[in-house]
């Protein structure tokens, strides 16, 4: 009995008027959390966080650079894991976050280069070098920008999902390489500075501004994401009476 | 578990570990390459071509520095804690260019062992500090502590 509830709530979860109807009410929170977070986090970490002792203020891009790399690559497990419970569970609202989050991930994955590019000029002294963290993360972008592009490339809504959900899940391999490129390779870009199993190595009066821009920036990108979720919803479900009983309602 | 979705799970698991076995085996194969730059103990080891244009990375060493009177050519040593490679150069240096931080310098190797270098870059490190607190700590120019490559 308990189990067969688990899956009655997991089916309804899957269930796009569910959805679409339980997180309406969510999407203002988390613009509000992210406005205040974000501001919060650009203020405490431009103007008042202390300037490195080597790099000076041009460290100060870590607090976009950091934050948008850490989403590009969360990010595209959430996709990957879209697709996949898409597949196997033939799950329409996840094909459609699936779908939603490719977009989003490929802004993030952008910004995360040209930062970098941008802070490698005054510290490296190039824009670019093809070293395995730089090239991995930019081989990412080309997975986002692959899915997109093959999510439009069929007329039949189902086969682009299926297809965009192999390319997603063949792409996941590129995640742990990008992690841990600047561990098993000698790179230009140096290790990673936050660390789950030992001490982050950035003083704590410039970590958390990072932290909160961090924050930030997973409720943007949740904000984004169930935002864009439900707009594919509706174009997805034009049809169905509960798409027309909503925008009604909204009306 | 319904039987057909079962199998589209083994299905799902499949096409992730073995595209990811694939990919591993590729970046295994190629791991010669996956390098950005050579170890200055792999040019001490003999393991770098000659008449190649090629990039070396290593820390640069506190004292080496030495830079002409008279124009922009400077000389210096870069370390991996195991060998040194001496490397020329004659245009300017990024900001961030130090003793005791790490370099990596691009061009070809003299008949001599020195590398004349067309490119340098500097390799920052993980750490940020406030300057106080890196003044207050006191920190030496050194390639101590895993030569910081």
């Amino acid at each position: 009995m308990e189990v067969f509830l688990a899956w009655q709530w997991f089916h309804r979860l899957g269930s796009p008027r569910w959805f679409y109807q339980k997180t309406g009410a969510w999407l203002p929170w988390l613009a509000l959390a992210s406005a205040v977070l974000l501001a919060t986090g650009a203020v405490w970490g431009l103007g008042f966080a202390p300037e490195d002792a080597k790099q000076g203020n041009s460290y100060r891009i870590i607090y976009i650079h950091v934050p948008a790399a850490f989403l590009a690559l969360a990010g595209y497990y959430i996709m990957a894991v879209g697709g996949a419970i898409g597949l196997i569970w033939k799950m329409k609202l996840s094909f459609a976050v699936m779908r939603a989050a490719a977009p989003i991930g490929a802004v993030l994955t952008f910004i995360a280069l040209f930062t970098g590019a941008l802070w490698g000029k005054p510290t490296w002294g190039t824009y670019w070098v093809w070293d395995a963290r730089i090239t991995s993360m930019l081989i990412l972008l080309f997975l986002y920008i692959g899915v997109i592009a093959l999510g439009r490339a069929f007329a039949r809504e189902q086969v682009a999902d299926k297809a965009c959900a192999l390319l997603a899940l063949v792409g996941t391999v590129n995640i742990p390489i990008i992690y841990k490129s600047v561990d098993w390779w000698f790179t230009l870009h140096q290790p990673a500075t936050i660390r789950l199993t030992k001490a982050s190595s950035i003083d704590p009066s410039m970590f958390y501004p990072l932290l909160t821009m961090i924050a930030g920036f997973y409720c943007f990108y949740a904000w984004t994401l169930i935002a864009h979720t439900r707009v594919l919803l509706l174009q997805r479900e034009w049809r169905t009476q509960w798409v027309r009983e909503a925008l009604v309602e909204e009306k | 578990m319904h039987p057909a979705r079962k199998q589209r799970l083994i299905l799902v698991i499949f096409l992730v570990v073995f595209s990811s076995a694939a990919v591993g085996f590729i970046t295994y194969a190629m791991r010669n390459n996956m390098d950005y730059f050579y170890a200055p103990s792999a040019f001490a080891a003999g393991e770098v071509p000659f008449d190649k244009r090629i990039r070396a990375g290593g820390c640069v060493l506190p004292g080496s520095v030495k830079r002409a009177p008279d124009s922009l050519d400077v000389r210096f040593a870069i370390t991996d804690g195991k060998a040194e490679l001496q490397v020329v150069f004659d245009k300017i240096l990024p900001d961030l260019f130090a003793e005791g931080e790490a370099a990596v310098v691009t061009g070809r190797l003299l008949q001599d062992g020195t590398l004349r270098a067309d490119q340098v870059l500097a390799k920052h490190d993980e750490n940020y500090t406030p300057p106080e607190v890196a003044e207050s700590m006191h920190d030496k120019a050194s390639c101590a502590g895993g030569a910081k490559i």
